[in-house]
């Protein structure tokens, strides 16, 4: 047992800081460090920025044009690119889809789709969610009907991510209403410009348009887009769900969160001295600290685990958002009174005009607001507790 | 020992909560919020009518002589509709100062206006980098013949911008975070050498940065005595506190209605989810806190028009501590029990989440208040 990284991880680890510092742009990084709107074009540069050089896909292996890395390599590429203000790559494509088809889908679909995904041109979102399907997201109903070569696709998806950028939706529809609700469902990918495709955006409590509805009118859908067998798209969900909480332990972009909080708290004032001098704010920080260095070890844990994330996964997305959220609240307190104003116009890059408090202030409430998602979606926590209940401890 | 509201109370509870329910919705409050002033004159007109705004003020002045459990019950409705006129910054604040330290002109002057719904008053005090140290004030008041000269940096003044008249702190002697040396004046808004930039808060609420250079201001103008503000400053805070407390509790009731519904309504896994228990017992805890939380707003309204120092100073940080910790617990467990619709702008839940959020925040956190009272403890034990 060692918990140092080898010499050879930390020449890993010098090699991406060298990269960083050399390849990304400063506007990008400026606008990630000052945790400003996010920005499609921002993040499409980066990832083809990455992908230049080789980086497209730290998860992936080599045959698909990934990097091949192992779990700790991914841990600290992640963490440095986070350190150094890059933006967060798109999940959707990269982290989720793209194991599916690796895993599940035939060498055609392999071949279309993932060199998309790896440059960054095709932009992914998620069709999981419905209105009535959330946490009994088995219980959805979007339908998809096979007629001759192609399903036609009716219904309705929720919490559609980014899905406003999107190129691509991965979807989960139903293709059979026969036995119980998991057996009739198929993992199907759509092409966004479609015919009978409608996108409606949800401003969301921070009053930002990140997440979307997107609505189904007999849209046709080649047969070839089905991924796997017709009726076993639950089965691939729940790998690809798996896949997602690992990544939303999120500790590379908490650590970099981590590091910007201690620094706020020693430049926010309290009266004649620095926050960090106020003890109570430094305890519950110090809390902090001391919890996001058992999740980081936790995840390392489970990654280097040979027999694979299971149910623990579950730990991971729990934790995470649970100190992601608790990172962003004390960002908002650290502000203190300053926090209160909302000044939308200042989340641009541009922005010159006046604002409360420090820069760090400007988005805390808004992005704490908004954080609160963490623990609703990827499976609630409560649904993970559950799965941990059910799964892990056999109750 | 009794806790019930007086006949008057319980009258005036039952015409706001229909008032709220029936003339200030979810969607005229956000017409409210989205215009220009970001409050709403005929609301305001209206609560003039009702005699709301003259409520804690001298019967001498056009009031009704009421006291802060009046407040209390005012602010719980207005937290339970949201309400975001400036009730708490120019009645409860501006006007319980003046009414407290003013001299029998400037009450004379100021109440009967504030009172009619013609005037609009703000507190200037904060100040950048006090965060929430009441005594931390930069801003200077110099003697200049029979005039004084104030010039410094304000933030956080609630409703600042849509005031006719502001009251600001200032310092007349000693060093930064002094406790003497302080004195309040009277400042019109739009007098030379004030500088208003107006923000739109995260609940719907406005606020305001305001700097002061070189701005004159008569003697007459000053309210209470020179150097000895101090007491008035922090009376005027608890009662604000004893204000938003309340406010909180409204907002925390109306929260666990709506979540209550929704749990009950949400149908997954072919049941309401509101079957699953551990929904039922963060429900139940959500119930806890908000009844705790009202207890909390009791004594805080009890006791924030007391002139003993150390009996009110405890009792309002006491319920600010515990009332912000909990309307975090309500504030959050409610927008989760939502699920995704609780992270969405059209849900009234979301904004109950906000306003609860920014009630902490605003003077004193929850950490802030617990250190209050933790120092007074040892004051006690020493």
């Amino acid at each position: 047992m060692d918990l140092n990284y080898t010499p050879e991880q930390e020449a890993f680890r010098a090699e991406v800081r060298q990269f960083l510092d050399e390849n990304l742009p400063d506007d990008i990084r400026e606008r990630v460090q000052k945790r400003l709107r996010p920005d499609k074009a921002m993040t499409e540069r980066w990832q083809k920025i990455l992908f230049d050089k080789g980086w497209g896909a730290s998860t992936w292996p080599k045959e698909f044009g990934g990097t091949g890395w192992s779990p700790v390599e991914q841990i600290i590429f992640e963490e440095e690119c986070a350190l150094a203000g890059a933006p967060r790559q798109l999940d959707f494509g990269l982290r989720m889809v793209a194991p599916v088809i690796m895993t599940f889908g035939n060498e055609a679909q392999k071949k279309r789709f993932l060199p998309g995904i790896l440059s960054g041109e095709d932009w992914w979102c998620q069709g999981y969610s419905e209105p009535g399907a959330g946490s009994d997201l088995a219980s959805l109903r979007t339908s998809a009907k096979l007629e001759g070569d192609h399903y036609v696709v009716n219904g309705q998806k929720t919490w559609t991510t980014l899905g406003q950028h999107a190129d691509w939706i991965f979807c989960l529809v139903r293709t059979s209403n026969e036995g119980k609700p998991q057996q009739g469902i198929s993992f199907l990918l759509i092409d966004m410009n479609t015919p009978g495709i409608e996108v409606k955006p949800i401003i969301m409590l921070d009053g930002e348009h990140e997440i979307n509805e997107v609505y189904f009118d007999n849209v046709k859908v080649p047969a070839e887009n089905l991924v796997g067998e017709e009726n076993k798209g639950w089965t691939y969900a729940k790998f690809l769900l798996g896949h997602e909480r690992t990544g939303l332990a999120n500790v590379g972009q908490w650590k970099a969160m981590m590091k910007r909080l201690k620094e706020v708290a020693c430049q926010e004032q309290d009266g004649q001295r620095p926050l960090i001098e106020n003890t109570r704010f430094r305890d519950r920080l110090a809390q902090l600290d001391a919890e996001l260095r058992a999740l980081e070890l936790t995840v390392l844990r489970v990654l280097t685990d040979k027999r694979g994330p299971g149910p623990q996964a579950s730990i991971l997305k729990i934790r995470g958002t649970e100190i992601g959220q608790q990172l962003f609240e004390m960002l908002m307190e650290a502000g203190g009174q300053d926090s209160i104003a909302h000044i939308p116009e200042a989340l641009e890059l541009d922005y010159n005009g006046p604002r409360t408090g420090s820069i760090d202030a400007t988005p805390s409430a808004g992005d704490y607001f908004n954080m609160r998602k963490l623990s609703i979606f990827g499976g609630s926590n409560e649904i993970q507790r559950n799965i941990i209940a059910q799964l892990v401890l056999g109750l | 020992m009794n806790f019930d509201l007086t006949e008057e109370q319980q009258m005036l509870n039952d015409s706001l909560r229909r008032f709220v329910t029936n003339e200030y919705g979810f969607e005229k409050r956000g017409e409210i919020i989205s215009s220009g002033a970001g409050i709403d004159r005929a609301t305001w007109a209206n609560f003039a009518e009702m005699g709301l705004l003259g409520f804690t003020f001298p019967e001498d002045f056009d009031g009704l002589g009421g006291n802060a459990i009046d407040t209390m019950v005012v602010m719980e409705n207005f937290g339970r509709g949201l309400v975001v006129e400036p009730y708490l910054a120019t009645v409860v604040l501006a006007g319980g100062l003046i009414r407290d330290a003013g001299n029998d002109a400037q009450k004379a002057d100021i109440l009967p206006g504030i009172a009619s719904g013609e005037r609009l008053l703000a507190l200037a005090h904060s100040e950048p980098g006090a965060r929430y140290n009441l005594r931390h004030v930069q801003t200077t008041a110099r003697k200049d013949g029979d005039h004084f000269l104030i010039s410094g940096q304000k933030t956080a003044v609630l409703h600042g911008a849509q005031a006719n008249q502001l009251i600001v702190s200032a310092r007349t002697s000693g060093s930064v975070n002094d406790e003497s040396g302080l004195s309040l004046f009277l400042v019109d808004r739009g007098a030379k050498g004030v500088k208003v930039d107006d923000f739109a808060t995260h609940d719907g609420h406005r606020t305001a940065e305001i700097s002061f250079n070189n701005v004159t201001v008569s003697a007459d103008n000053l309210v209470g005595t020179i150097d000895n503000a101090f007491p008035a400053i922090e009376k005027a805070v608890d009662l604000g506190i004893a204000a938003l407390c309340a406010e909180a509790v409204g907002a925390m009731e109306a929260m666990n209605a709506a979540t209550l519904e929704y749990i009950k309504t949400r149908k997954q896994f072919g049941v309401p989810i509101g079957k699953f228990q551990v929904l039922q017992h963060r429900m139940a805890d959500m119930f806890i806190h908000t009844e705790q939380a009202k207890t909390m707003a009791i004594l805080a309204a009890s006791e924030a028009d007391s002139d003993d120092h150390t009996s009110r100073r405890e009792a309002i940080s006491m319920a600010k501590t515990l009332v912000g910790q909990w309307a975090r617990y309500v504030g959050q467990q409610g927008v989760q029990l939502h699920g995704g619709m609780g992270v969405t702008d059209e849900m009234f839940a979301a904004h109950l989440f906000k306003r609860l959020t920014l009630i902490n925040l605003l003077f004193g956190d929850a950490d802030h208040h617990l250190a209050q009272v933790s120092d007074g403890l040892l004051a006690k034990t020493a």
